[in-house]
């Protein structure tokens, strides 16, 4: 590939131009996260009037703890549900109302709405509808023979919570692959149809591989989210439990940091997540975004 | 018509300017809190009578969420200089407080730094026994204490056929009482409770006298290890897990217990143990049927007097790092909070418990308790004999943690992973591991 190369005269001004969006990068994401490093690497009480460099007391503690091996394989569950649930119903969602010529714009608004709420109150809202003595849900399924009771059955809790969680996520990706569809040409897919190719096939050979982009930046999207964004979710609808059953990564961080006020395994642990997530999505990027076709 | 305006723009001006010189002239002592909807409206009004009452101070209550988030709110703000005067901190939190020798201002040296009168005495006994140092000193100002109860549905227990004007008194008798109303009927389970920790494992202890942790349940110091897992608790967490299976108990939920008030109010289950402070709640929820109030129940086997219950709620602490202006504020504050007057408003308008002698005295001679039937179980409970080593409360560091775990080890035993012995052997090593943490943060 040969491109023509621009040269500024300026040396200063590109970095001048960068520099407010390299300022909130280091205030808000590198400064902190080296805090989170530093701090790591620390045992403090909570005032911080004691501190003291303990090497990787913290690291090894945390890998020493069943908890936390067990914490971590069911972060794996709960990213890989919520990842693969938002993304198929929203790609659903995406196609149906793509077909639809008239109603489209209503049910995209209908559809997007749940973006729009705070993750603690989705948590409550789900909460209510899965409460055992005053939720619908257990109600009806009780009707149909099956006992609900999320605050013992860590399976059902671990159902509820990606439920949840998928939910609150439908929306961004179904705006999205509504974006993304909307820029397959219709030219490709007439042509294919008048070839004899029913819609399955015009689907899966047309369509889904034009909007792989999309496909791939959501996947990165939601993995982040699950990982990173569902700790008010679940401290509303499970609060990690029961028998920590729905304790993932992100929400140990949170109860042992801030609830528990253990800031050096915190700090610890959200240097482990931070880790996994960049593993993760370099593996993302160096093979699956090599089957993708911009 | 442009002239008057300006006129009128600087006259207005120049009257901000002097009612801001005058809010200036007062003292303002910013007040952090936990007191949400009722509570945190009647908390605001105490502050708004004392700012009322004279001119030189003004107390600023600002609400941040939570007992948790508020203390970690409040620690945030000490490690940036950005601290409030005064913080409200579960008792859960006070083993941190105390560890946290640099941070707190002491209640006791306060007043008498500040000329004011403070008498440690004329507080209940279980209160006062509850937030003193080992030499006797109160380190944080009592404010909204209380103690576990026993709530029961008397149309429930009519429907039974049981008399409801008879609570049940002993484990053997709720077991009783739940298998009769859950047969005839009348509700679908006996009983849920809030707070498996404190009330189901700290307070059974304390009440069967027997130790929940050793050095005087870590009044003694930091080395103190966790005896939760002794016979009668073990005892107990079986019953607990049979009767779950029975369909007689209903589990609430980790913590606090979020789901077990609705079951109660629901009618889904007859009985329910919480908080004293829960009573404003349970008579405003109880629409369709009468409420009865009785002690929590105990295992007659064990003791045949039970002992005391312990407390809960949370004190006043005042942090380091502020002027003497505002100290003096401070202490005037709480010499203001801890008249009668104040205090019986607050008792009786929350459940809390009535801290001081005077405060309970005044209720009597005002004859609210005659006036309010259940009233004053809590205070009889936690007043009741002589307070043993066990039964003088709690103290460990970091003990929100312990809860966490102990919650967790319970879920386990219900889904039938663990037996009840399993579970809390487990609870204790977990909770030991977080002591000897916390020893060795603050040695």
């Amino acid at each position: 590939m040969q491109s023509k190369r621009t040269v500024f005269p300026h040396k200063g001004l590109p970095y001048l131009l960068l520099a407010p969006q390299l300022a909130i990068t280091i205030v808000f994401f590198l400064w902190p996260a080296g805090q989170a490093l530093k701090s790591s690497f620390e045992r403090e009480d909570p005032f911080g009037f004691r501190t003291t460099f303990i090497w990787f007391d913290n690291y090894t503690r945390l890998f020493g703890q069943p908890d936390y091996l067990l914490a971590l394989g069911r972060s794996a569950v709960f990213a890989v549900s919520v990842t693969l649930l938002a993304m198929s119903v929203s790609l659903l969602l995406a196609v149906a109302v793509n077909r639809l010529l008239r109603a489209g714009k209503v049910y995209t608004t209908l559809l997007v709405w749940p973006y729009a709420v705070a993750p603690v109150v989705a948590g409550i809202l789900w909460w209510f509808m899965f409460n055992s003595t005053i939720g619908i849900l257990p109600y009806l399924l009780g009707q149909a023979g099956i006992a609900w009771n999320h605050r013992i059955n860590g399976d059902q809790a671990m159902l509820l919570v990606v439920l949840a969680a998928t939910w609150k996520q439908i929306s961004y990706c179904f705006l999205f692959f509504v974006a993304g569809l909307q820029s397959v040409p219709r030219s490709l897919l007439e042509a294919a149809a008048i070839d004899g190719s029913g819609p399955w096939k015009r689907f899966w050979t047309i369509t889904f591989p034009l909007i792989s982009p999309t496909t791939f930046f959501l996947l990165i999207v939601n993995v982040n989210y699950a990982m990173f964004d569902t700790f008010g979710l679940i401290d509303a609808t499970t609060s990690g439990g029961p028998a920590g059953a729905t304790n993932i990564l992100v929400y140990k961080v949170y109860a042992d940091g801030v609830l528990g006020l253990n800031i050096g395994s915190s700090s610890a642990q959200s240097v482990m997540l931070m880790l996994i997530v960049i593993v993760l999505t370099v593996i993302q990027f160096r093979w699956i975004e090599r089957r993708v076709e911009y | 018509m442009v002239h008057t305006k300006i006129a009128a723009g600087l006259l207005a001006g120049v009257a901000l300017a002097l009612s801001s010189s005058a809010v200036l002239a007062q003292t303002e002592v910013t007040w952090w809190h936990a007191m949400g909807a009722e509570l945190g409206e009647r908390l605001e009004a105490i502050a708004a009578d004392f700012n009322a009452s004279q001119t030189e101070f003004k107390v600023t209550p600002v609400f941040k969420g939570s007992y948790p988030e508020t203390l970690t709110a409040a620690i945030a703000a000490f490690r940036a200089g950005e601290q409030p005067a005064i913080v409200q901190v579960f008792e859960v939190g006070t083993g941190t407080m105390m560890a946290a020798k640099g941070a707190v201002y002491p209640v006791h040296q306060l007043m008498a730094d500040n000329n004011e009168p403070f008498d440690p005495s004329s507080f209940l006994a279980p209160v006062v026994g509850y937030y003193t140092d080992t030499a006797g000193n109160i380190l944080s100002m009592p404010f909204n204490s209380s103690t576990p109860i026993m709530y029961y549905n008397k149309t429930a227990f009519e429907k039974a056929g049981l008399d409801p004007n008879v609570a049940p008194k002993t484990w053997a008798e709720v077991e009783a009482f739940s298998k009769k109303i859950k047969d005839s009927g009348a509700a679908a389970c006996g009983f849920t409770s809030g707070w498996i920790t404190w009330v189901q494992t700290e307070n059974l202890s304390a009440l069967h006298d027997v130790p929940y942790g050793t050095l005087e349940n870590g009044f003694g110091g930091l080395a103190t290890e966790f005896q939760f897992n002794g016979p009668v608790q073990v005892k107990h967490w079986e019953n607990l897990k049979r009767w779950a299976d029975e369909g007689i108990f209903q589990y609430g939920g980790p913590v606090g217990g979020n789901d077990a008030p609705t079951k109660f109010y629901a009618q889904e289950c007859a009985i329910y143990m919480n908080s004293s402070a829960s009573r404003a709640g349970v008579i405003g929820n109880a629409k369709d049927f009468e409420v009865g109030f009785a002690p929590l129940p105990f295992y007659d086997d064990v003791i045949a007097e039970p002992k005391n219950s312990i407390i809960g709620g949370a004190t006043l602490w005042v942090l380091n790092g502020q002027s003497p202006e505002v100290y003096k504020g401070v202490a005037k504050f709480f010499t203001y909070l801890s008249t009668s007057e104040v205090q019986a408003a607050w008792h009786q308008a929350t459940g809390y418990l009535p801290i001081t002698n005077a405060t309970y005295e005044l209720g009597k001679e005002q004859g609210y308790y005659a006036a309010n039937p259940g009233s004053d179980i809590a205070i009889n409970q936690i007043t009741r004999g002589t307070p043993s080593v066990n039964s003088k409360g709690v103290r460990f560091g970091n003990l929100s943690q312990v809860r966490d775990a102990i919650d967790s080890e319970f879920e386990a035993m219900l889904a039938g992973q663990k037996s009840a012995q399993q579970a809390l052997d487990a609870a204790v090593a977990a909770g030991n591991q977080i002591l000897r943490d916390f020893e060795a943060a603050n040695q």
